[in-house]
């Protein structure tokens, strides 16, 4: 297979020692495996996130993430753009998507990029890495690599908000998508079938600002997850994992929970069944430590 | 900034969904809406809502302007996309929540006090300062946004968050001092200050 290249947009909470690093890490091992080189837009800026919009009006947003696509333009043209994070990816997709159906928000766009020498013409598509991995990879060379099935492991795939809305996966439903389902029964492991909150919102930002109400959404996710027998949720989006995973001692306190449930990254179930180690897959940075997958990716 | 609010009031007099349609994101949208309900059934955090976004596009063009911009409501948007997905009529909801939130802003009549407003408008801050985002400083600045004494209780509420983050390192006290952000910091604040400059001689032109 040859070498496919992308540029890359990793985003603030992919940078070291952030809240996501360990899913950065991860997908760095998993590309490796799959011969996936991604070419890191330099110096990029954060894309606003979904919270951006109070300071940050329409325009200036737009010009925020077309600094980053017009640099990823200057420096591959020819690459796709793979964004790991959701927030990441919806901001610039729809960045792109609103400039190209509306000249004169194109236009104004420019004219603020000019001020720093740069200019988008929007001639990359932009992808999220779940995308790449079933479109362009498939499930079949994905289930290739396996060297260490994760057999026995019951798993609930939370998909959460905006890596499936509004965009989404092509072909698959916002109600129900099966991409992240099928992905865990690729690498040999169980997918909780009647998982009723696998697109159900965490809060988003609203974690820090409204504590409360989001952490009786997250309590939701967790209590479906065990209610289907699952010993561990997987995410593709680094506000679902931070979110899902550290208030659970929170909740534990304010409902009388016993919640104890670890929280994944697709692209960490994906490096232990390909023979990565713990460390390698960034299991360590888990608060809730994921012991089972761990003991799997270190056992020789 | 109330000036600003001032203009508009004169310029819109007694018709609040043109002054939507003319200056909030996506804003054009609104007449669109039939009034199914389906976005606020949809709605995770709805239940909350003063308002729910059927209830707003109603009041828009009730012309219900004070209530609307003042109001808690848009400000409870997590940015789900739910309702978007499955307005019959796909109107892109979320952007006109965020828009109505940000115009409110703009005019100076957003929640002074609303949590949600606060940490955007730090979350834009710190971001626009160096770029990119400086997470253990906006972590801190949103433990002390309510005042000091809030703020130690607050910390110490989440202290185990932030020492389970900390072990993982997954926050990095470094930061706090050492946080690079981009190289062209310079050239981001030059793009977003045009970015702004031309946005608002568009709104002082609809208003003027
Ligand atoms: S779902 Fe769409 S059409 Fe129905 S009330 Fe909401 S905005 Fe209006
Ligand atoms: S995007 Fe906002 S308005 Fe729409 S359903 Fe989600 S929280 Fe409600």
């Amino acid at each position: 297979m040859a070498k496919k290249q992308y540029m890359f947009y990793p985003g603030c909470s992919a940078e070291k020692l952030a809240s996501a690093s360990n899913y950065e890490v991860s997908v760095q091992a998993m590309c490796d495996v799959l011969d996936i080189q991604l070419n890191e837009i330099p110096d990029w800026n954060c894309c606003g996130a979904s919270i951006g919009y109070a300071g940050g009006g329409e325009l200036p947003r737009l010009a925020l993430n077309a600094r980053n696509l017009a640099l990823a333009e200057q420096d591959h043209p020819d690459q796709d753009i793979v964004a790991t994070c959701a927030a990441c990816w919806l901001s610039a997709r729809e960045t792109k998507e609103r400039l190209e159906d509306n000249d004169a928000l194109m236009r104004e766009t420019n004219e603020a990029l000019g001020e720093a020498g740069l200019k988008y013409q929007a001639k990359q598509r932009i992808r999220h890495m779940v995308e790449v991995l079933v479109e362009d990879i498939g499930y079949e060379e994905l289930g290739r690599h396996v060297k260490k099935p994760l057999s026995g492991l019951k798993i609930a795939g939370y998909v959460g908000c905006q890596t499936n809305r509004p965009f989404g996966i092509e072909g698959e439903s916002f109600e129900n998508p099966k991409y992240l389902d099928k992905m865990v029964e690729t690498m040999g492991a169980e997918a909780v079938e009647k998982y009723d909150k696998k697109v159900s919102c965490c809060g988003g930002a609203l974690a820090f600002s409204e504590p409360e109400k989001s952490q009786a959404l997250i309590k939701d996710i967790i209590e479906a997850a065990y209610d289907g027998g699952a010993e561990m949720i997987v995410t593709p989006c680094p506000v679902c994992q931070m979110n899902v995973e550290v208030y659970q001692g929170q909740i534990n306190k304010k409902y009388r929970t016993k919640f104890n449930m670890p929280v994944v990254y697709y692209s960490q179930l994906m490096g232990v069944a390909y023979g990565k180690s713990s460390k390698e897959v960034g299991l360590n940075g888990q608060v809730i430590r994921a012991k089972r997958l761990e003991e799997l990716a270190d056992r020789k | 900034m109330s000036d600003l609010n001032t203009v508009m009031v004169e310029k819109y007099r007694n018709d609040f969904l043109k002054e939507v349609e003319a200056n909030v994101e996506e804003g054009k949208w609104v007449k669109m809406c039939m009034q199914c309900g389906v976005c606020s059934g949809s709605c995770p955090l709805g239940p909350f809502w003063e308002h729910p976004p059927q209830e707003v596009f109603m009041m828009i063009r009730a012309g219900k302007r004070d209530e609307i911009l003042k109001s808690e409501s848009m400000w409870m948007c997590t940015s789900c996309y739910n309702c978007i997905v499955r307005c019959p009529r796909e109107l892109p909801i979320t952007h006109i929540m965020h828009g109505l939130a940000h115009y409110a802003e703009r005019l100076g009549l957003a929640p002074k006090q609303n949590p949600t407003r606060k940490f955007a408008l730090m979350f834009w801050d710190n971001l626009a300062k160096a770029g990119r985002v400086n997470e253990p400083i906006l972590g801190i600045k949103l433990y002390f946004m309510n005042g000091f004494k809030q703020g130690i209780q607050t910390a110490l509420k989440m202290a185990p968050v932030g020492l389970g983050m900390l072990r993982t390192k997954r926050f990095n006290v470094l930061a706090l001092l050492f946080h690079k952000g981009c190289k062209g910091k310079q050239d981001i604040h030059k793009i977003l200050r045009k970015a702004r400059e031309i946005e608002l001689a568009k709104a002082a032109k609809f208003g003027g």
